[in-house]
């Protein structure tokens, strides 16, 4: 018994950067897991990487204006990356243009925008090690960021859950019985860049990213229904964020990594046997036909 | 002839004048282009320009405060690297980004590697760059910059010899008193924190321990584990202070400091110099800095 709890219990007993990792975690997972399931859904799914760079001229002109303050480089960082949300969202309701492409657009010439002020004004580095964080480092001001964040996520889910599930699959229908549409992307959008900023400032890139990405993508071999394609992809990112945080404490890895692996490795087994389209599936639904 | 004595006096000291003028004229037109030197960090190009004086003109490429472990070169690096004299790097793998730079710059030059000489501190198989951090190496630092300065300009070679010969008296004064303050701290509780490991140099000079959570690089992640065994150490008073850096996230000491029921003992100087006007701006204030906010935090309990 002392065993397990040595192995599950004790790292977090005994040091509050582990407990507070593990809520950075349970928030993230929480509320970036279903976002990630919608951005599967309408096909975005780099977007999370690109919005790193998208951030970057906000971020510069934060430095610019403020220094090295964090919340200066977050808000400019936070508008650069709305604005180019919102720009590529516009463009695609008002052109031909499909939204991964016009998002590429836009954020390729934000990130060009931001390396050119950087290189005018200052050394990059500094900027990318202060604006970015790290998973065993959260502080008070990151955690309540991150839970503030995630709840915010959460109650706008629940509350436009219909108008954005509708607006993912068959967005004319919804704009036929006038159901806002345009505002109801405005506002997802809102949710995506407010929760990888707030990741990418808590936690870094790697882990924002990839548990806003990972588990969606693995959720897509259990369930059918956009609830329950939620409901698992938030279990698998929690767990993954605890599962990650163990081994990194156990094996001496470096955490991140640890954490983003482990959702890897979840999705690997996802796709190989889980319940609905997976390699397994596909396998044994082979073997059941049998055409005459 | 016979001329009032004031006028020999005159037409001597004229004399005398105008010989000392044709010789410094003369040494100006042999060499009156000052020796352009490019080095790769701003504590290198400290050394250059106390041994180099007023006959060189050093650039760093990574300036003070930069971090060099990830610096990323730009088209007017390249074009400075093209347009010297002499390239002083630090080499033991510090600039990743140097081998390429400098090819694609066309440099044709000499490259000083300013270890050389040095043996280098080891962990397993890989190399520590930090030499700096310990002041006998700051002497074969000194050594190799003078030797490629005498052969880039020959003509100047006694000048540099002053310079470094001065310099040299000054590490080792430094060096001195660097000992006897440190020896004011029991052997047992020299033991400190930092962001990365840096200054295994000066340890091993100095017998101080140096924990870190970081690795080599600023660009490694820290495990839990790492991050753990600090904070225990912390709490059983092992350690008693933790620094941060000038050239990193100084989050993660924060961390570790609180949770540990440390409290953060200052900036330490690791990887470059401060900026001008501040306590770090050139290497041997950079060194005197580290070296004074060690011992008080060690010696405040």
């Amino acid at each position: 018994m002392t065993e397990l709890y040595d192995w599950f219990i004790a790292p977090f007993a005994e040091f509050s950067f582990m407990r507070r990792a593990l809520v950075a975690c349970l928030a993230l997972g929480l509320s970036s897991a279903p976002v990630g399931v919608l951005l599967v859904l309408r096909r975005m799914s780099l977007v999370g990487d690109a919005m790193a760079h998208a951030l970057l001229p906000g971020a510069a002109l934060g430095f610019i204006a403020a220094g090295f303050s964090l919340y200066a480089m977050g808000l400019g960082g936070f508008i650069a990356a709305m604005l180019v949300a919102t720009l590529a969202g516009w463009v695609t309701r008002k052109t031909g243009q499909r939204e991964d492409a016009s998002f590429a657009a836009f954020y390729l010439i934000a990130l060009a925008g931001g390396v050119m002020l950087i290189s005018l004004r200052g050394n990059s580095v500094d900027l990318m090690h202060v604006l970015f964080g790290t998973i065993l480092a959260v502080d008070d001001d990151a955690l309540i960021l991150m839970t503030a964040v995630s709840s915010v996520t959460l109650v706008a889910l629940a509350l436009m859950y219909r108008p954005l599930v509708v607006e993912c699959f068959d967005p004319g229908f919804l704009r036929s019985v006038g159901g806002r549409g345009g505002l109801v992307h405005l506002l997802f959008q809102t949710l995506v860049v407010l929760n990888l900023v707030s990741g990418f400032q808590a936690l870094g890139t790697l882990m924002a990213v990839g548990l806003m990405m990972l588990p969606a993508a693995s959720a897509r071999f259990w369930a059918v229904r956009v609830s329950s394609l939620f409901a698992v992809a938030a279990l698998i990112a929690v767990a993954s964020g605890m599962a990650g945080l163990l081994i990194s404490y156990h094996a001496h890895l470096p955490s991140g990594p640890a954490i983003v692996l482990v959702a890897g490795a979840a999705y690997i087994a996802s796709l190989l046997l889980g319940r609905r389209d997976s390699a397994l599936q596909f396998l044994l639904r082979k073997q059941s036909h049998r055409i005459a | 002839m016979i001329f009032p004595r004031f006028s020999w006096v005159t037409i001597a000291a004229l004399g005398l004048a105008h010989a000392l003028s044709a010789s410094v004229c003369s040494a100006q037109s042999v060499a009156t282009e000052r020796v352009r030197v490019v080095a790769s960090f701003s504590i290198l190009a400290d050394m250059v320009r106390e041994v180099g004086g007023d006959a060189v003109e050093v650039t760093a490429l990574v300036g003070p405060s930069a971090d060099a472990h990830v610096f990323e070169p730009s088209p007017a690096d390249a074009r400075r690297v093209a347009s010297a004299q002499l390239l002083v790097v630090n080499g033991l793998g510090f600039e990743g980004w140097l081998s390429r730079l400098v090819t694609a710059s066309g440099y044709r030059g000499t490259v000083l590697v300013a270890t050389s000489g040095i043996a280098p501190r080891k962990v397993g198989r890989t190399v520590d760059p930090h030499a700096w951090q310990s002041l006998n190496n700051a002497l074969v630092y000194v050594e190799n910059i003078h030797l490629a300065l005498v052969k880039s300009s020959p003509s100047q070679a006694a000048y540099f010899q002053k310079n470094a010969e001065q310099y040299s008296a000054k590490i080792r004064a430094l060096d001195a008193s660097v000992r006897e303050r440190i020896a004011t701290v029991p052997a047992a509780e020299r033991r400190v924190i930092t962001s990365h490991d840096a200054f295994g140099y000066f340890g091993d000079a100095y017998k101080v321990e140096f924990i870190a959570a970081q690795g080599w690089s600023t660009d490694s992640e820290a495990s839990a584990a790492a991050v753990a065994r600090i904070i225990r150490q912390l709490k059983a008073r092992q350690v008693r202070a933790v620094f941060v850096e000038n050239v990193s996230d100084p989050r993660l000491a924060q961390r570790i400091s609180k949770e540990g029921g440390g409290v953060i003992g200052g900036t330490l100087y690791s990887d470059a110099l401060s900026a001008s006007g501040t306590s770090g701006d050139t290497y041997l204030k950079l060194f005197e800095h580290n070296a004074n906010a060690l011992v008080k935090a060690l010696t405040v309990r």
